[in-house]
């Protein structure tokens, strides 16, 4: 059974002109593997990874047809529930830690909250803090533990974030972005953390991201988004049999270590890709 | 009509004149869509009328009353819709004349308190080290006096009067302009476009100025307008103590000092100048905040 | 042309000194485009930051054409050299127009021909005469890094220092832009030094690279060693590696 199913969603932004839609007919269906949607600045990504769970910023608007998590439909969802659910079974990792980690609060406490409130005892709380500090491969999980967020250097703040989305063991992580901020040895030991989740804990991953080599080494399968809609999806590994001209132009325009192209190959925009 | 606004709405302006008029233009449109901002800016601008156009909209002399007959006549009476007051002096008339010297007192000290200011914050900002160490214990030390009683002391040293009332209030109300833009040269003193600016060889006058105070200018702007009421309402503190505007000019402070005495009997020789000073207030706070939300640089686009 | 010598340079915030740089060495070719490659905290952009005197210099030297260059630098040195930033956004007034970007080094350095300059301008960055009265929040951030290169272009440098050029752009506009620079260098026979996290950027537009950790040079390579794999150290090993994708395993 599919874990999450987007069916038609679509959202919208009110400007001066009149609505302006930024996702526009989205579907996919999630199982408990990798996703990775792929698309470069305004195609709509990251405003579909926060409309599944909830986020679109007001005075954004997000309809569809069908959103159901699990079997549970997230559209009718009240705001009581919504809550249950983002801190115990679907979690979030953003791009970059320093807006999303509480920066007058050590980073054990964030880590036990999201399991205290929802009636984990303290002292079982703290063992599974320190657990998934582990897991993400802190050197000194005690010390992380103690620390505030500004005494962590980029890739641990961003590891401890990770922990910290992780520690309630979600059945859905939704990562937008979350290694383009980090070193490229870094967001390698990152990735193999996430990797790890879906592989032993069957989680689902949505990964949200603008870097097609990366992604196609990553994940199982990819959703390639321009100006708010899907237009091609692929199996990872064939991401070089690409057949729409704008996969294939992005994957082209990339500069590679063993090529010669001078100049590069750009990306000429068809306007009917957008219809 | 729909050219004009084609024109300045363009995405492709075609001179330096087009650009920014545009640029006026669409803040503009940003300003109307905020009803309160903009009942703020009406009553701006009807204080500012009100203080042109005084001796056409005066029904009466603001200086001379009839003490026969028209003394503490009640409002709406026939002729004297404010009412009089002890002297016979007709209320409306003397607030249309007080809208100049309000107005006279918000305008000097924003002459003069904004530019010392942002002068002394954006130097010590961008300067950093000794230069912004002495700028700013000044600007603490003259902080640290309170404005009522600065003004009341230079007040009593070079005599009453609205001139030394005026000086006194823009002594005390510059050090938060200067904290202010000293703060926002902070962020942008190590931005990328000031260290290109840097690398054509600007001078630092030319960076201060050019580049840094129109950066700084909005923030202090939307400061200088929420701190308008404050200012009326200290003038208006020295007019009631008898140190401002002297008799007979019609202070708004001082009218409502004036009418003081008998305020039980005849309410309204205070309540009148007090409505207004209250409506004057509330007109610059809203202007204010409308100009927050369409100025501020950190407001999300 | 431009050549560094045992650069070393520190910040001092009053209670710790961070050693950004310590002892970097390179020598950069007339009309060669030179790369630095290194990972955040690598000191590689604050080595350009200490060219254009931006950074406090504690040792070593830096000497344009032979002679060491004058501290403050002189109006002359930026006549010749020119630096392009990384953020876009960041790196336009946000309140002034094209025009008024582009004509003010002009009126620093007292170019004559302004308007012409200019519009000349425009047009060598592709952008054209329609966008010369725009501010910067109506353009995109290719459109706004075109500005900032012809910027850095209209007091005709010989040297362009490349902070990250296109780090921040999508990679449909990054090619766009690297192409630009290409075509202006050799238009124009311009010398390039520029510093990038990602390898194959640096492969594409340099013939030699200067690999930096920590603040130190781990190795110089040319193209053909990066091409040929041909690292010398471990670091750079693991970057190539790193840069190649994601593996699962070590």
């Amino acid at each position: 059974m599919s874990l999450l199913e987007v069916e038609n969603l679509r959202i919208t932004f009110p400007t001066r002109t009149g609505p302006a839609e930024v996702v526009r007919g989205v579907n996919f269906t999630l199982g408990h593997e990798r996703l990775a949607i792929v698309g470069e600045s305004g195609s709509g990504k990251s405003q579909t990874g926060r409309a599944i769970l909830g986020l679109t910023p007001q005075p954004g608007q997000a309809t569809a047809d069908r959103l159901s998590f699990d079997g549970t439909d997230l559209r009718s969802l009240s705001a009581r529930n919504w809550r249950r659910l983002r801190g115990t079974r679907m979690s979030m990792v953003m791009q970059d830690p320093k807006f999303s980690l509480n920066p007058v609060m050590p980073v054990g406490k964030q880590l036990m909250e999201p399991l205290t409130t929802h009636g984990t005892p303290k002292r079982e709380a703290k063992r599974r803090a320190l657990e998934m500090l582990e897991a993400v491969q802190m050197r000194d999980p005690e010390r992380v533990f103690r620390a505030y967020p500004h005494e962590l250097s980029g890739g641990m703040g961003q590891r401890a974030m990770i922990a910290m989305m992780l520690v309630s063991e979600p059945d859905l992580l939704i990562a937008d972005e979350p290694t383009s901020a980090l070193d490229v040895t870094i967001q390698i030991e990152v990735l193999r953390i996430l990797d790890r989740l879906v592989a032993d804990r069957g989680m689902g991953l949505i990964f949200i991201s603008h870097d097609l080599r990366l992604v196609s080494s990553f994940c199982d399968r990819v959703l390639v988004m321009y100006a708010g809609r899907v237009v091609e999806e692929l199996n990872a590994a064939d991401l070089h049999k690409a057949q729409h001209p704008y996969t294939q132009g992005l994957l082209n325009c990339l500069p590679q270590i063993d090529e010669d192209r001078h100049p590069l190959p750009t990306l000429d925009r068809d306007a009917a890709w957008a219809g | 009509m729909t050219t004009t606004r084609d024109w300045l709405l363009s995405d492709r302006p075609a001179s330096r004149r087009q650009a920014k008029l545009g640029q006026s233009y669409r803040t503009w449109l940003d300003f109307r869509t905020n009803a309160l901002a903009f009942l703020g800016l009406l009553i701006v601008v009807a204080l500012v009328l009100m203080a042109i156009f005084a001796p056409w909209l005066a029904p009466h002399d603001p200086l001379v009353g009839d003490l026969n007959h028209t003394r503490l006549l009640p409002p709406l009476t026939e002729g004297y819709w404010l009412g009089t007051d002890d002297q016979g002096r007709d209320i409306l008339s003397r607030l249309i004349y007080g809208s100049r010297i309000t107005l006279a007192v918000v305008a000097l000290v924003a002459v003069i308190a904004t530019p010392v200011g942002l002068l002394v914050g954006t130097t010590a900002g961008y300067f950093g080290g000794w230069v912004d160490t002495v700028l700013m214990r000044i600007t603490d030390i003259v902080l640290a006096f309170p404005k009522l009683i600065l003004a009341l002391a230079f007040v009593a040293a070079l005599g009453p009067g609205i001139e030394n009332a005026i000086i006194a209030i823009s002594i005390t109300a510059w050090p938060p302009y200067a904290r202010l833009a000293r703060a926002e040269t902070l962020t942008i003193r190590n931005s990328d476009f000031i260290a290109a600016t840097k690398l054509q060889g600007a001078s630092s006058l030319r960076i201060i100025w050019k580049h840094i105070v129109p950066l700084c200018m909005s923030s202090v702007i939307i400061r200088v307008t929420l701190d308008m009421a404050g200012i009326i309402l200290t003038a208006a503190g020295l007019g009631f103590l008898g140190l401002g505007a002297q008799p007979p000019q019609p202070e708004w402070g001082a009218m409502i000092a004036g009418g003081r005495n008998f305020l039980v009997d005849y309410w309204w020789v205070a309540a009148m100048p007090g409505m207004a000073i209250f409506i004057v207030s509330l007109g610059f706070n809203l202007l204010g905040d409308g100009l927050r939300d369409v100025l501020d640089p950190k407001r999300q686009k | 042309m431009l050549k560094i010598e045992n650069l070393e340079v520190s910040f001092d915030n009053g209670e710790t000194v961070v050693n950004a740089v310590r002892g970097v060495s390179f020598d950069v070719k007339q009309g060669e485009s030179y790369g630095i490659v290194g990972e955040s905290g690598s000191g590689k952009s604050t080595v350009l930051r200490a060219i254009c005197g931006m950074a406090p210099t504690t040792g070593g030297r830096i000497l344009l054409d032979g002679k060491p260059l004058p501290d403050p630098r002189t109006p002359d040195f930026y006549r010749r050299v020119q630096m392009v930033f990384q953020d876009p956004y960041a790196s336009l007034h946000p309140r002034h127009t094209i025009d008024s970007v582009l004509s003010e080094p002009l009126s620093i350095q007292r170019f004559d021909r302004r308007d012409q300059r200019i519009a000349q301008a425009l047009d060598d960055v592709g952008l054209g005469q329609g966008f010369r009265f725009r501010y910067p929040h109506q353009l995109s951030g290719g459109q706004r890094q075109r500005v900032a290169v012809a910027r850095a272009l209209i007091l005709e440098p010989q040297i362009i220092l490349l902070d990250e050029p296109t780090s921040a752009l999508d990679a449909s506009i990054q090619a766009e832009v690297l192409n630009l620079l290409e075509r202006l260098r050799s238009e124009r026979g311009l010398t390039y030094v520029m510093v990038s996290h990602d390898l194959a950027v640096i492969s594409h537009m340099c013939e030699r690279l200067l690999v930096m950790e920590q603040g130190l040079a781990v190795e110089e390579l040319t193209r053909a060693d990066l091409r040929a794999r041909r690292a010398r150290t471990d670091y750079t090993t693991k970057l190539l590696k790193a840069s190649a994708g994601y593996t699962a395993t070590e």
